[in-house]
């Protein structure tokens, strides 16, 4: 049965060679790949959560010659997540894409993503996190760059050049855990690794890669450009999904295989970049005059309130505060995946039919596109973090635990934070309300409309109501259970 | 020998952070995309430099094996990196 954990791997992986094969079925093929890899993935989330982790030697080799597959709870959320936000912007993108020779380009990269991205979630091997990481930049630059103007190139090309120093420094940190500790199997390296400098270095080189690819203030500057300038449905996954695989390495490395490596400080040093980050990202999107530039200043925000749990859960002690903590923390990153990609498809569309994206010649669009502007709106309440959304939970934890922790600081950026998105979200309602002037909108199709409010009301809905069911299963064995199968 | 593994390791580090500096500080794109590369083959070289277990012994081949697909990794992102670059180029001629 466990073989079956290469699935959400090897599905996408086989039909993006087909659909290069067969580029002018490439539509129906991708669509297929990714019900398909929904599927998997559905299932394997249900098997982890019934019988626990799930592990797999490839190919029979022992994990220190071979590679380990490895799926627990946060793995598998991560994967489902994956998975809805890839099929929701692949549907949207048959309506964005009207060109066959477009689709016949998007659809493989597309599903080499997705391939990058699943490998990513399930490796349990040092080195092949570094290939996976290097596959998923490469397939996200050429996805960037799939617009064709001399700006999104451009851009694509300051964040390949960005993205290849990450995984460089990465990969210097993967050689020095080699030197150090003989090993590149995970759960081996969590046994073995002590607080000794060579683990130090180590973990700084691979921290700060990984930093530059979450973008985290300062870090930051490559990813507006890159976002803002790609195609709709890839600005969606490149902010909702791309970004979070590095984070969600540099969590299970910080909580999980580094544990006794790290210190207080450092989640300090991490906790007030998270705090810029917050006030800086979100100042910038109230200032953004185009509403993909404000879309993509938000994930620098949002992406900071994450780093924020980091020195709250090195203060607070193993037990049922810091697992509530801990849950809080994916449950904001799973609200901001589903979002932000709503966030991006909404803001797909507009352009799309309005011909431009500033945001204060929106007027009309709330008549023209009620749908999409319903979206924008409901997308904006979990920015925020209003109830129900997931959002508005987590940072409920967050501002609990900042106060049973005595951290203070955090209080008033994530208020701060918190204003400011309501101030952006209600800048962009105000406009889109505002009576249209000479501006004609077409017609969108369900294709295009439907997929981002789905996404909107997995994140504003599902994940409000639904964040018992999965505190539960993704708090008790995620990380730091110490036990592998 | 432990010298000659010293001098190795060193070497790559030393290149590792050349190619890092002038990857960030550069502000010619081709000159960057070198120094990627110049950046990559510090850690490769580092790596070759921890596979070395004596004269007498066989060298440790996951290393190897590591930097092996570490530079058909290198390879591909140069080459996209080009193609960018000459898209860019284009762009500009027209």
């Amino acid at each position: 049965m466990n073989n079956l954990l290469t699935l959400p791997v090897m599905i996408p992986l086989g039909f993006s060679l087909l659909a290069l094969l067969w580029p002018r079925r490439a539509t129906p093929v991708g669509i297929l790949a990714l019900l398909a890899t929904l599927l998997a993935s559905a299932w394997l989330t249900w098997r982890v959560s019934g019988n626990g982790p799930m592990l797999l030697a490839l190919g029979g080799w022992e994990p220190g010659l071979g590679i380990a597959l490895y799926a627990d709870a946060l793995s598998s959320t991560l994967l489902l997540m994956s998975s809805v936000v890839a099929l929701a912007a692949g549907i949207y993108s048959t309506g964005y894409f009207r060109a066959p020779g477009d689709r016949a380009r998007f659809w493989p990269l597309w599903l080499l993503m997705m391939t990058a991205l699943h490998a990513l979630f399930l490796s349990g091997d040092l080195f092949n996190l570094y290939v996976t990481l290097e596959l998923l930049g490469l397939s996200a630059v050429a996805l960037a760059a799939l617009g064709g103007k001399r700006k999104a190139v451009e851009a694509a090309l300051r964040y390949l050049i960005l993205g290849l120093l990450g995984s460089l420094l990465f990969l210097a940190g993967v050689t020095l855990t080699y030197a150090g500790y003989g090993t590149l199997d995970l759960m081996k390296l969590r046994d073995l690794l002590a607080p000794e400098p060579v683990a130090w270095i180590a973990l700084a080189l691979m921290i700060s890669g990984l930093l530059l690819k979450t973008a985290l203030f300062p870090l930051h500057f490559w990813l507006p450009p890159a976002h803002a300038n790609a195609p709709a449905p890839v600005s969606a996954v490149l902010s909702a999904l791309v970004v979070k695989a590095a984070f969600y390495l540099l969590l299970r490395f910080w909580l999980e295989i580094f544990e006794d490596v790290v210190t207080a400080f450092a989640a300090w040093l991490l906790g007030i970049l998270g705090a810029m980050a917050v006030l800086w990202g979100s100042w910038r999107a109230l200032r953004a005059v185009r509403l993909k530039l404000l879309a993509a200043y938000s994930t620098v925000a949002q992406l900071g309130y994450l780093f924020l749990f980091f020195p709250l859960l090195a203060a607070l002690p193993a037990g049922a505060a810091r697992d509530t903590a801990l849950g809080a923390l994916i449950l904001m990153a799973l609200t901001h995946a589903f979002a932000k990609s709503a966030l991006f498809l909404a803001t797909g569309v507009i352009q799309q039919k309005a011909g431009h994206d500033r945001i204060e010649d929106l007027g009309g669009a709330a008549r023209a596109l009620p749908v999409t502007v319903f979206t924008l709106a409901l997308a904006g309440v979990a920015l925020i973090g209003l109830p129900p959304s997931g959002a508005f939970l987590a940072k409920w934890q967050l501002f609990s635990a900042a106060i049973a922790t005595g951290q203070w600081l955090w209080v008033p950026v994530i208020a701060t934070g918190s204003l400011l998105a309501a101030a952006y979200v209600f800048r962009i309602l105000g406009y889109a309300f505002a009576p249209a002037e000479g501006v004609t909108y077409r017609i969108a199709d369900g294709r295009e409309e439907l997929p981002a409010l789905i996404l909107a009301i997995l994140a504003t809905l599902l994940l409000g109501f639904g964040s018992v069911q999965l505190w539960e299963f993704v708090t008790p064995g995620a990380l730091a259970a110490g036990e592998a199968p | 020998m432990i010298l000659t593994q010293l001098i190795f390791g060193i070497t790559g580090g030393l290149l590792f952070a050349i190619g890092l500096r002038s990857a960030l500080v550069r502000e010619s794109l081709l000159a960057r995309i070198l120094a990627v590369n110049i950046s990559g083959a510090g850690v490769f070289l580092a790596l070759v430099a921890i596979a070395y277990r004596g004269l007498e012994e066989t060298p440790d081949p996951i290393p190897h094996a590591l930097v092996l697909t570490g530079i058909v990794v290198a390879v591909s992102a140069t080459a996209l990196a080009l193609a960018l670059r000459r898209r860019l180029e284009e762009a500009d001629d027209e």
